[in-house]
């Protein structure tokens, strides 16, 4: 018989998990997952992951993944038993949410417990890109000041007209942070948000060409992949700026590329990029541009809060309890 | 008696609300012509290049000395001594004792910055000459390069950028960095820039103290008597007072030791602020978690042990460096010299 890859000495009674991919935060709490759950581990196996999948998950009910898993759907067609997928990211743009529901899959993901690290990180490429600070730092740590003299002036953020590109949690968050800034803020989203008095926009050009930065804090799916495109980016114009914290897709790429190789806006902070960990290299040249490599998420507390809440979901379902973070269907699938 | 024709034509003519406009701007234009005039004759010293625009207005309006022209600039200024009505200094250049003293005529220090350290204001007091410096066009910037340093050193911005640069994502992951939300602010110095930075980490749900040298009663803070006390309860500490003889080394070993190898600190203030030798040995060491810095004991020299240190963030002195801002701190140092010259008010004397 095949041999199983498991901790399956040590943990024949506790609820076997399958995991795909596996997600960083599998990588950083391994340990603690494998005293809680018996874990599936495809890829500590030589045998292809379909092959391991029939002869091993045909009874798995609870798949732990990320968005690092392109091939979930085709996974989770091996997988009759499955009742439950929890990923550990924030938008659930990798799984088919219309196949778990004709399904009867439940979605649990990562819910709001990074929105405020999400929000600061996409402060601080924001306030980066302006003031200069990374260019800065980089400059100085070559002990350049003395020789070369001050680095050029930068750009004031105060009274900066701000667009938000879906006012979801982060959203809200980050327009929180930049309210204290002075900055004004105004917003696009799916529908108007009644609770909150910023300007509301339906069409993303018009919010760009009202707004001197684009904060891209919307999930991805059908309707907002490129959705920022060259008429946006156009429309923000040579003084405009825009940051993007969400997925990479949410932008033409090629089209950022251009614009601001030729100058057609003025500089862009990129947490999320169209084909990770792959970077344009044309970009590399650039100074108005500041770089992160996919970490919005990724600090020690949020991760700690991570693991708690996936731990949390997977006891909740074994217990037949209700999840912490379900995915609402409704809310991903218009 | 009947007054001549001419005379009620006059009379007509300025009494009528049109006339009364016309003399008003007839009477504004002599004005400020002959300001100009007087004006044009004023001896400005600018102590050291600051900014384009500044000198660009100054020699419109006055008769612009620059102290760098010349080599020898004790020469320099014995030569011109007897011109010079105001200098025009900065946080690099100011106007300390021994320049006061070698300009007899001087009547006014108008500085393009906030800090006063750079002047001697004990000597202005005694001869009489005004002060005037730059308060709160620059608050909000210097307010937003402290939180965008403490972002950056949290969250390690910078060194990401280089990590993508360098290509190394294609291999490796980056790591965890540390949540900057919900992380205690401490704030040496809760004045207009000190409550500014107050008021942004509020928003990212940072709870707030503050050491002052009295107790602020409109601020809705903590208060801590001590240095050493708010160090030790926080894990964010921020310089942001004047720099006097009593806030010199403010931030010394003890105070470095009490905010402890998971503490953070941020200097937008001035160098001399911070023991630098202290703070060097306690990052090297690890006895301080990380530091952002805008200033320096002996600017432009930064202490190269530094360079290497990710969970260090370096600028330039650039508290206040924007486009916007430069231009408005140009032009309320041109104002509080107009005023001054023309009797008027001055927009924002220190002395």
């Amino acid at each position: 018989m095949a041999q199983i890859h498991t901790n399956q000495t040590l943990s024949v009674n506790l609820p076997q998990v399958l995991v795909l991919g596996p997600p960083s935060i599998f990588r950083i709490y391994e340990k603690h997952l494998s005293q809680k759950f018996m874990l599936l581990k495809p890829w500590e196996s030589p045998i292809p992951l379909e092959e391991f999948l029939s002869i091993h998950a045909q009874n798995t009910t609870a798949v732990l993944t990320s968005s690092v898993v392109a091939y979930l759907s085709s996974a989770l067609r091996l997988l009759p038993s499955v009742r439950l997928v929890v990923t550990s990211s924030v938008g659930p743009d990798h799984i088919d949410l219309k196949e778990c529901r004709r399904r009867g899959i439940s979605v649990a993901y990562a819910s709001s417990v990074f929105s405020a690290d999400v929000a600061d990180l996409a402060v601080g490429l924001w306030v980066d890109v302006l003031r200069k600070i990374s260019a800065a730092n980089c400059f100085l740590k070559t002990g350049l000041w003395p020789v070369k003299g001050d680095y050029p002036l930068a750009t004031k953020l105060g009274g900066k007209r701000v667009g938000i590109i879906g006012l979801g949690r982060i959203g809200q968050e980050v327009a929180k942070r930049l309210e204290a800034f002075g900055c004004k803020i105004s917003y696009q989203s799916r529908e108007k948000k009644p609770s909150v008095s910023y300007p509301f926009y339906t069409d993303v050009c018009e919010l760009a060409s009202n707004s001197d930065v684009l904060i891209i804090c919307c999930a991805l799916n059908d309707q907002t992949y490129h959705l920022i495109n060259r008429e946006v980016l156009q429309a923000l114009g040579r003084q405009g700026v825009i940051i993007n914290a969400a997925r990479g897709a949410i932008i033409d790429e090629k089209a950022l590329v251009q614009f601001l190789q030729e100058g057609k806006i003025a500089g862009a902070g990129l947490d999320v990029f169209e084909h990770e960990p792959n970077v344009p290299e044309e970009l590399l040249e650039l100074d108005n541009v500041v770089f992160s490599p996919h970490s919005a998420v990724f600090t020690e507390e949020s991760c700690k809060d991570l693991y708690d809440l996936v731990v949390g979901n997977l006891e909740a379902f074994f217990s037949n309890k209700p999840l912490l973070s379900p995915v609402q269907f409704d809310d991903f699938m218009r | 008696m009947r007054w001549p024709s001419f005379f009620h034509r006059r009379r007509r003519k300025f009494s009528s609300p049109q006339g009364r406009n016309q003399n008003l701007h007839r009477a504004l234009r002599i004005l400020s012509v002959v300001s100009s005039k007087l004006m044009e004759n004023k001896g400005v010293l600018m102590t050291c290049p600051m900014s384009s625009y500044l000198e660009e207005q100054l020699q419109k309006r006055f008769r612009l000395l620059k102290l760098w022209d010349s080599q020898m600039k004790a020469d320099f200024l014995k030569q011109n001594s007897q011109l010079i009505s105001a200098v025009v200094g900065n946080t690099v250049l100011g106007a300390d004792s021994e320049l006061i003293d070698s300009l007899p005529n001087l009547e006014i220090v108008s500085s393009n910055s906030v800090g006063l350290d750079k002047i001697d204001l004990v000597k202005c007091k005694e001869r009489g000459i005004r002060v005037t410096n730059t308060p709160d066009v620059l608050t909000d910037d210097v307010a937003d390069l402290a939180i965008g340093l403490a972002l950056a050193t949290l969250r390690k911005i910078s060194v990401a950028d280089g990590f993508l640069r360098n290509g190394l994502w294609k291999n490796s992951d980056f790591g965890l960095t540390t949540k900057f939300s919900g992380k205690s602010v401490g704030i040496i110095g809760l004045g207009r820039i000190g409550s500014a930075i107050a008021k942004r980490a509020k928003a990212f749900g940072c709870p707030i103290g503050y050491h002052s040298r009295s107790r602020k009663p409109n601020a809705n803070y903590k208060y801590y008597s001590s240095v050493i006390d708010l160090a030790a309860n926080c894990q964010i500490l921020v310089v942001a007072c004047a720099l006097t003889d009593e806030t010199r080394h403010i931030v010394n070993r003890e105070v470095i030791d009490a905010l402890g190898p998971k503490g953070i600190l941020i200097n937008i203030g001035r160098g001399p602020h911070v023991d630098e030798s202290e703070l060097v040995s306690a990052l090297v060491e690890g006895r301080l978690g990380g530091a952002g810095l805008d200033v320096y004991e002996n600017e432009p020299e930064i202490p190269e042990k530094l360079f290497q240190l990710q969970n260090v963030v370096l600028l330039s002195h650039v508290g206040s460096d924007t486009v916007e801002t430069c231009k408005a701190m140009a032009d309320l140092v041109l104002a509080n010299l107009e005023a001054h010259f023309l009797g008027k008010p001055l927009l924002t004397p220190v002395v």
